[in-house]
């Protein structure tokens, strides 16, 4: 009797075991690492372990170390923010102007950069944005402008390389949001009186806001965790966290102080969570 | 009337700024692949395939996307088995703590590349493992698997159970029931999760670049080749990755898609 129960209870949980046990070994395990890594410190090529939270009170201590977290999230906050403006019009147009047969391939072809590489596409736009890149030089030979502009190596390409990413995927799944909209919502509206921008405000943006948010959600958890982006396309003017982060591992193999700073990148993560929390729900169809 | 055709103009002057905005990099990056002088800028003095012949003889590059390749591929198998056999379990079994198995298999979901990649940097330092493309394909497999999981949980219907038991009565055992019923019925969101795990795995950095060391998938490689700064041999070599990753959209476009339509 007892033989058998216990039969089924592994049973049971031989199939999630797997997964299970890989997630505790190369994701608890290691982020347990990362905290306890975070209280100790490396003292003159060394790591002792030193028990104490100084790597996050000196993080408070340090302007520049500030400066880099306020500019991640300056820069996630406006990404976000635009590409969402610029993508849901598009969205729309596609699901609502272009005729059906012709959708998939107008989706298809919004979409289609976004298999580039995801480091050649930053490239790709230092291309467009450098000094003698092809913005300048078209500005400079029509006329407009006499100096070239240094949009590359500042904040401003860091953010055009961003929303180009994400205007893409935000396309992506605003459209997918439109279409799951009975046509009946907008046609009730327009039975009640309601002219083609009151439909809009007060019943299709309403209803595709959870949809929007998710993707908001991911736009800025992305955004802030991301390397190469301000790396290639911000340069080293202002730096944003991922940065200084990856300038302890390299430059000075300093894993506790690179610990501490990903953990506050983590609890910023957390914080835009628990701000989306009530839209993001997972469920089972 | 007139308000409608302004409305047809804003809308198509909208959506042809946007695309353009959305293919200018592509452009840029593909016409400067045929450059024929040092620097990808104008004026464009082409069309030449010198640059494409340079990759195509630079061995570490070709190297770099067979190990990008190989990792990819074993990455997300790996990724879609555990994926698929927990969303079986916690789709179809009572479990205690559900809630908090599904939540803690979702975690690494929310939590940045860089963040599983140091993480797993101190780890395999602490346990005086080398890095290797073993260690990529780890990190590899544990921002995947969260990702097939998801996906292949959320099309686990109801609706599937019944054909399920029907296979027991008739006397299939766990396993056979496992494999020649709920797999197969499964198959177009497990193909979908594997391709996108595949896509995911193929493109990444951070990861590949923090727990590499002598054998580099291609994101790092590229990433080497941009140190030099602009070239257009840089241009020709992301060309390229850029067919062979709309190669494999056609690929599970073809495999998956079709398949759907069928069923």
């Amino acid at each position: 009797m007892n033989h058998t129960r216990l039969e089924t209870r592994w049973q049971r949980w031989r199939f999630v075991l797997p997964a299970l046990l890989w997630t505790v070994a190369f994701f608890v395990v290691p982020f347990v690492f990362m905290v306890v890594m975070s209280l100790w410190h490396r003292i003159g090529g060394k790591i002792v372990a030193t028990w104490n939270l100084d790597n996050y009170s000196n993080f408070f201590a340090k302007p520049h170390l500030i400066k880099a977290l306020l500019n991640s999230i300056e820069i996630s906050l406006s990404v976000t923010v635009i590409s969402l403006l610029l993508a849901y019009p598009l969205a729309w147009i596609i699901a609502e102007r272009v005729p059906v047969r012709w959708q998939r391939t107008a989706l298809i072809l919004a979409v289609l950069p976004f298999w580039t590489s995801y480091v050649v596409r930053s490239y790709a736009w230092l291309l467009v944005l450098a000094k003698q890149g092809i913005v300048n030089t078209f500005l400079l030979d029509t006329g407009i402008i006499v100096e070239p502009l240094a949009i590359a190596s500042s904040r401003y390409a860091t953010v055009i390389g961003f929303v180009h990413f994400f205007v893409m995927l935000l396309t992506l799944t605003i459209y997918a949001n439109l279409k799951q909209l009975s046509p009946n919502y907008a046609r009730a509206a327009a039975d009640l009186g309601a002219g083609p921008w009151r439909t809009f405000w007060h019943v299709i943006l309403p209803l595709t806001l959870p949809g929007i948010m998710v993707g908001a959600f991911l736009t800025f958890v992305l955004c802030i965790g991301d390397y190469i982006t301000p790396k290639i396309l911000g340069g080293s003017n202002e730096l944003v966290l991922p940065q200084v982060i990856m300038l302890q591992i390299g430059r000075r193999a300093d894993f506790p102080n690179a610990a501490a700073l990903s953990i506050l990148l983590m609890m910023v993560v957390t914080l835009a969570y628990v701000v989306c929390a009530r839209w993001l729900k997972m469920e089972r169809t | 009337m007139a308000r409608r055709y302004i409305q047809t103009t804003l809308t198509t002057v909208y959506a042809a700024l946007l695309y353009g905005f959305i293919f200018l990099p592509v452009g840029v990056l593909v016409l400067f692949s045929f450059q024929d002088s040092r620097l990808p800028i104008m004026p464009f003095k082409g069309p030449t395939l010198k640059w494409y012949e340079a990759v195509l003889a630079d061995s570490r590059l070709i190297e770099s996307m067979v190990n990008s390749l190989i990792v990819a591929v074993s990455s997300s198998l790996l990724s879609v088995v555990l994926g698929f056999l927990a969303a079986y379990a916690l789709a179809r079994f009572y479990l205690p703590g559900k809630g908090w198995q599904r939540a803690l298999l979702t975690a690494p979901l929310t939590v940045s590349y860089l963040i599983i990649a140091l993480g797993l940097m101190i780890l395999f330092n602490a346990l005086g493992v080398s890095r290797s493309l073993w260690t990529i394909g780890v990190g590899h497999v544990v921002i995947n698997t969260p990702l097939c999981f998801a996906i292949i949980y959320s099309q686990m219907g109801d609706h599937q159970i019944n054909i399920e038991r029907a296979a027991r009565d008739l006397g299939a055992t766990e396993w056979q029931t496992l494999l020649l019923i709920t797999a197969p019925m499964m198959l177009p969101s497990i193909l979908a999760s594997f391709f996108l795990a595949m896509t995911f795995s193929w493109d990444e950095f951070i990861i590949a670049f923090l727990l590499s060391r002598f054998d580099v998938t291609l994101p790092v490689e590229i990433w080497g080749l941009l140190r030099s700064g602009l070239s257009p041999k840089t241009n020709a070599a992301g060309s390229l990755v850029f067919l062979i990753s709309i190669g494999l959209l056609i690929l599970a476009e073809l495999m998956v898609f079709r398949r759907m339509k069928k069923t």
